[in-house]
């Protein structure tokens, strides 16, 4: 018999990746452990292989044009219904990141309000950046000439290291308004609150695959990503001289779209500055149509 | 002849062993050399088909084009024919000559089959005076259920006679045959009445090929081997998308039946979008990126 005064172990939940709308662990079978700021251990997290990445942009691709085909109007439906299970869920937020980011109180609850408000924000987006940043051309001939953005289709981002929950919201939000599917890399130091987030969007009506999240080391995975040919676009926050290199040059090859986020210092993510609909801008491409017209009464051409 | 068909004895298939069998070729790894090798040869035994009702004379041309040159630059073989309604023929057998690629038609009509004998054998004729090197029949799977095998007998004897040059492959559509035992009583009767090839499925029935029907139709054709001394072609169709797909069934061609059966003569994959998933991997292995489907063409 077991004595009665052992101590109970406690179970460390170990977080899974997310891909294609389901929660897998990583093909290679290896893990990372997660340690609280007061050294302790908190939760092991998959460490995700270029395998895992091609898996994840397989998944993405597969989702995207579904994603990009429904109306802005149900893409913010989805964004705001985001947000509403954050909110029904915000308590377990608060203390996920008192426990394993350290973050305490007011300022924890703070983080959750502004991920929530953020999520609000972009879903508003989804039926009007195309109204704001679209344009109707004036041109030489007896055509509507119009420009219109569309989403570019799958990207990869590299999230930002600080800011666990506020800053992935802040990444993930202005890429899938639009249209485009996500593959997320989450290095930081509380990478179990991306997954966490995962499941928050698996119950969001959100469709498998738009967002895929991989937790990991982003320099085993950068160059793969930079390289894969069926990456249509590449953001990073936080990225050194030398990643920012490395991702411009692989990326020329199928002509990536790249962008790098300025990282705000950890107490501004929540300042309005770091969210914008120019945001939405990088990962979108421009189309313009041109529309034949009968000649109005501006014109004077006789036939 | 009907008078004198014997029903062939054969022996009775242990479903567990063969889908266990199976399932150990998909455990094989196989890298570097070795798999450019096989997706090579994969790639050289790809049946690459259209068949559907949109089916225009231009896919047909697109797709005989992409028989002959995969992948402008690359050095992916040449498929091992195209197979196409026999309407198409005349098209695909333009676009192919000259190159050692052959014209495949699936006549008999296909997909179901459901006409008298006399019809069948005409179309098998008219796809071969059209230029067809290779028919693909469909069995009547109604009068094979209802036992009446000595009709199988009958139609694939008439054929293969109405094929004349030509080779004839047998589809026994597996995912309408219900039992690997019927799956076994059907590749015989096939083989004993002249088949040049037996193949799985039209790929209109689900499921397609599977791994344990084909090692129970690969088993028949080793045995039949072991005893004549004739060698039988295999044709899995239906379903085989991807290249590592087609890696675990090379493995199981070259443990089942040997090297010999390697080779486009004896073996070849009823499938369309598997060739772009070789040339995704070769290309892989070529470069070090993955590849995306959208630099290729569609098939």
């Amino acid at each position: 018999m077991a004595p009665s005064n052992s101590p109970r172990l406690r179970v460390l939940k170990t977080f899974k990746l997310y891909i294609g709308g389901a929660f897998p662990r990583t093909e290679s079978g290896r893990f990372l452990q997660e340690h609280n700021p007061k050294g302790q251990l908190v939760a092991n997290f998959c460490r995700a292989s270029r395998k895992d990445l091609r898996n994840s942009v397989v998944a993405a691709r597969k989702a995207q044009a579904g994603w990009a085909g429904r109306t802005p109007f149900n893409r913010a439906q989805i964004l705001y219904r985001m947000a509403e299970v954050l909110e029904s869920r915000r308590e377990s937020f608060e203390h996920a990141l008192t426990e394993r980011a350290g973050i305490k109180g007011a300022a924890a609850q703070a983080q959750v309000n502004a991920a929530i408000d953020r999520l609000v924000w972009y879903a508003g987006w989804a039926d009007k950046f195309i109204q704001i940043m679209g344009t109707t051309n004036p041109v030489a001939s007896p055509h509507f000439n119009i420009t219109s953005p569309e989403p570019t289709g799958v990207v990869t981002a590299f999230a930002p290291r600080n800011a666990p929950l506020l800053g992935l919201i802040t990444a993930i939000a202005p890429i899938i308004v639009s249209g485009n599917a996500l593959v997320l890399v989450v290095e930081n130091d509380h990478p179990s609150i991306a997954i966490d987030l995962a499941e928050v969007l698996h119950c969001s009506d959100l469709p498998g695959g738009v967002v895929n999240i991989l937790t990991g080391q982003r320099d085993e995975l950068i160059e793969h990503a930079a390289k894969h040919m069926d990456i249509d676009a590449i953001a990073a926050f936080d990225a050194t001289d030398d990643e920012r290199r490395l991702i411009a040059v692989e990326a020329a090859e199928s002509v990536k779209r790249t962008h790098f986020f300025e990282t705000p210092a950890a107490d501004n993510w929540a300042d309005v500055s770091a969210q914008s609909p120019y945001h939405i801008l990088p990962f979108v491409e421009f189309k313009t149509a041109w529309h034949p017209i009968e000649s109005s009464a501006a014109t004077s051409a006789k036939y | 002849m009907t008078n004198s068909f014997v029903v062939p004895r054969v022996p009775s298939v242990d479903a567990v062993a063969v889908e266990e069998r199976a399932a150990r070729f998909k455990t094989r790894s196989i890298k570097k050399d070795a798999k450019i090798k096989g997706l090579k040869l994969a790639a050289s035994m790809i049946d690459l088909t259209t068949l559907e009702g949109m089916d225009t004379p231009g896919k047909v041309q697109m797709l005989c084009q992409k028989a002959r040159s995969p992948l402008a630059g690359s050095d992916c073989p040449q498929v091992a024919a195209v197979c196409v309604y026999p309407t198409m023929v005349p098209i695909a057998k333009r676009e192919l000559q000259g190159t050692a690629i052959k014209v495949a038609s699936v006549a008999t009509y296909f997909p179901s089959g459901q006409a008298s004998l006399k019809e069948r054998t005409d179309e098998v004729r008219r796809a071969v005076e059209a230029g067809a090197d290779e028919i693909d029949m469909v069995i009547s799977r109604g009068d094979f259920l209802a036992g009446h095998y000595h009709k199988i007998d009958e139609e694939i004897r008439a054929i293969r006679q109405a094929c004349g040059p030509a080779h004839l492959k047998v589809i026994l559509e597996t995912g309408e045959l219900q039992t690997y035992d019927n799956v076994r009583l059907a590749s015989q009767i096939a083989i004993d009445a002249g088949a040049h090839f037996i193949k799985t499925s039209t790929g209109k029935v689900s499921p397609g090929a599977t791994m344990p029907v084909t090692l129970v139709m690969l088993e028949t054709i080793r045995d039949h081997f072991i005893k004549t001394g004739k060698m039988v072609g295999m044709k899995p169709a239906g379903g085989i998308r991807e290249a590592k797909q087609a890696l675990h069934y090379l493995a199981m061609v070259k443990e089942t039946l040997g090297d010999a059966w390697l080779s486009p003569d004896w073996f070849r994959f009823g499938a369309s979008s598997l060739l772009n998933s070789v040339l995704m991997q070769l290309e892989k292995q070529r470069t070090g990126r993955y590849h995306s489907d959208r630099y290729l063409s569609l098939s």
